[in-house]
């Protein structure tokens, strides 16, 4: 057993924390994304028409059950050989916010479900069109309620962005594998990221309990 | 293709089962050990679940297989690279299983518990005839998810050289340069694997309901026949 060097245990930490930063970027990026078609797809899979609900359904369920590195492979491989080429990050925000806002759908349709049937029908007593059913009553209430889950997938989203190593995102995990290939030792900056990732999910799990706090509840208007 | 190609992703489809399966099974005990240990009377058997389901599940199973790879030859172990994925697989489906295991014996009904103590029953006897037939029929439903899961994170040992079903594509797509065909039917192949897989844990579920008496109710496709039928 060659000795553990702690000079590179603890000086791979600048490094990584840039790496966590981009990290962080793509999670934010692909949150955003997840967020805004989660609702899409929510919206979509409760359509009363069988020729909307079912391929939503079956799309959602597709995205759900494949892998999110494949997925990656495919838009990064993909999109430039059709023309379209993003930054690196942004491919990869695209990636993550498709894959999540799956998951994200079924936590909206969730909170829909949960606002009782006595609102759909007072809506429907006051004529209020579609629009305003959904915009005023409808998801100021489901959205409260779906805030816990959707905060807890912000989370899962950033412990899958060391899978972003294989499209060349220079995340932490690429960070550690570059020192690695510098100092020819790879087991301090891996365990070092591996702390960094853990310690930033129970940050992020931390404030996520306050948030969830602070604006889980419906509030009466 | 050539049959030479076809060869890479047989031989990966037989590494990616293997992944998924072996993965699933020893997730499985680590899963049962945690989740009894996080209900257990002693407090540093609640400690170690507790580590256990935290570390693991805020760490992202990438970084445990690197882990694997890279840190343990260190302390002079070696392990085979097919193990050391099934192994990464397995801590990291374990703690989310390890949950479901412990809300699913939290489930059961305090006066069934009662009842057991009543009738005289041992500690393990409560266990193995009262609380874990009716917990196991709970933990199903949550397990096929994490068995999706776990075949969607078998992906990853790609990144390592582990010669599964997705580094054989990527060995294909380098030598037919058909980057959309290989990963549009790569995608297929998972999305047909997960959907055998989920069609699998919905009849055990069934069964597994039936065999306390219950019904299931039917699934997303079995009402988008009956809707089409009653219309």
């Amino acid at each position: 057993m060659s000795t553990w060097d702690w000079d590179v245990f603890w000086g791979s930490i600048p490094d990584l924390l840039a790496g966590l930063v981009v990290a962080l970027q793509a999670t934010v990026l692909g949150y955003l994304i997840a967020l805004v078609l989660g609702l899409v797809f929510a919206l979509l899979r409760r359509s009363k028409s069988l020729w909307i609900s079912v391929p939503a359904a079956v799309v959602i369920e597709f995205i759900r059950s494949t892998p999110l590195l494949v997925q990656l492979f495919f838009l990064f491989y993909v999109l430039p050989t059709v023309g379209i080429s993003f930054s690196t990050l942004f491919t990869a925000a695209i990636g993550l916010g498709v894959h999540y806002a799956t998951y994200v759908s079924e936590v909206y349709r969730s909170g829909i479900d949960g606002v009782p049937a006595g609102q759909w029908e007072a809506a429907r007593a006051l004529n209020l069109p579609a629009r305003r059913t959904w915009t005023s009553v409808i998801l100021p209430q489901a959205l409260p309620r779906a805030m816990p889950a959707l905060a807890n997938y912000v989370i899962a989203m950033f412990k899958d962005t060391p899978v972003l190593v294989a499209i060349t995102v220079v995340e932490m995990l690429t960070v550690a594998l570059s020192i690695g290939s510098e100092t020819f030792l790879y087991a301090e900056p891996i365990t070092m990221a591996g702390i960094l990732y853990l310690v930033t999910a129970l940050v992020m799990s931390w404030f996520a309990r306050i948030f969830e706090r602070r604006f889980g509840q419906v509030r009466a208007a | 293709m050539s049959p030479g190609l076809w060869q890479y992703m047989i031989e990966g489809l037989v590494v990616t089962l293997q992944l998924t399966i072996f993965g699933a099974l020893l997730g499985l005990v680590f899963a049962f050990a945690a989740g009894l240990a996080r209900l257990s009377k002693h407090k540093i058997l609640r400690a170690m679940g507790f580590l256990y389901t935290e570390i693991f599940r805020g760490m992202s199973a990438l970084i445990v297989l690197f882990w694997l790879i890279f840190v343990i030859p260190r302390f002079g172990y070696q392990l085979a690279p097919l193990f050391a994925g099934v192994l990464a697989l397995a801590l990291n489906i374990g703690a989310y299983g390890a949950e479901v295991v412990r809300g699913a014996v939290r489930a059961i009904p305090q006066s069934q518990l009662e009842a057991a103590t009543a009738l005289n029953f041992t500690p393990w006897q409560r266990t193995r005839k009262v609380v874990l037939p009716q917990a196991i029929v709970a933990m199903i439903p949550a397990f096929s998810n994490n068995l999706i899961e776990l075949l969607k994170a078998s992906a990853l040992v790609s990144i390592v050289y582990l010669s599964d079903l997705t580094f054989g594509a990527q060995l294909v797509r380098a030598s037919t340069q058909n980057t959309a065909g290989v990963f549009g039917g790569l995608l297929v192949a998972y999305g047909v694997i997960a959907l055998i897989f989920t069609v699998l844990m919905r009849f055990l579920e069934r069964r597994a309901a039936a065999s306390l008496g219950r019904t299931v109710p039917p699934g997303m496709i079995a009402r988008i026949f009956r809707k089409e039928a009653s219309a």
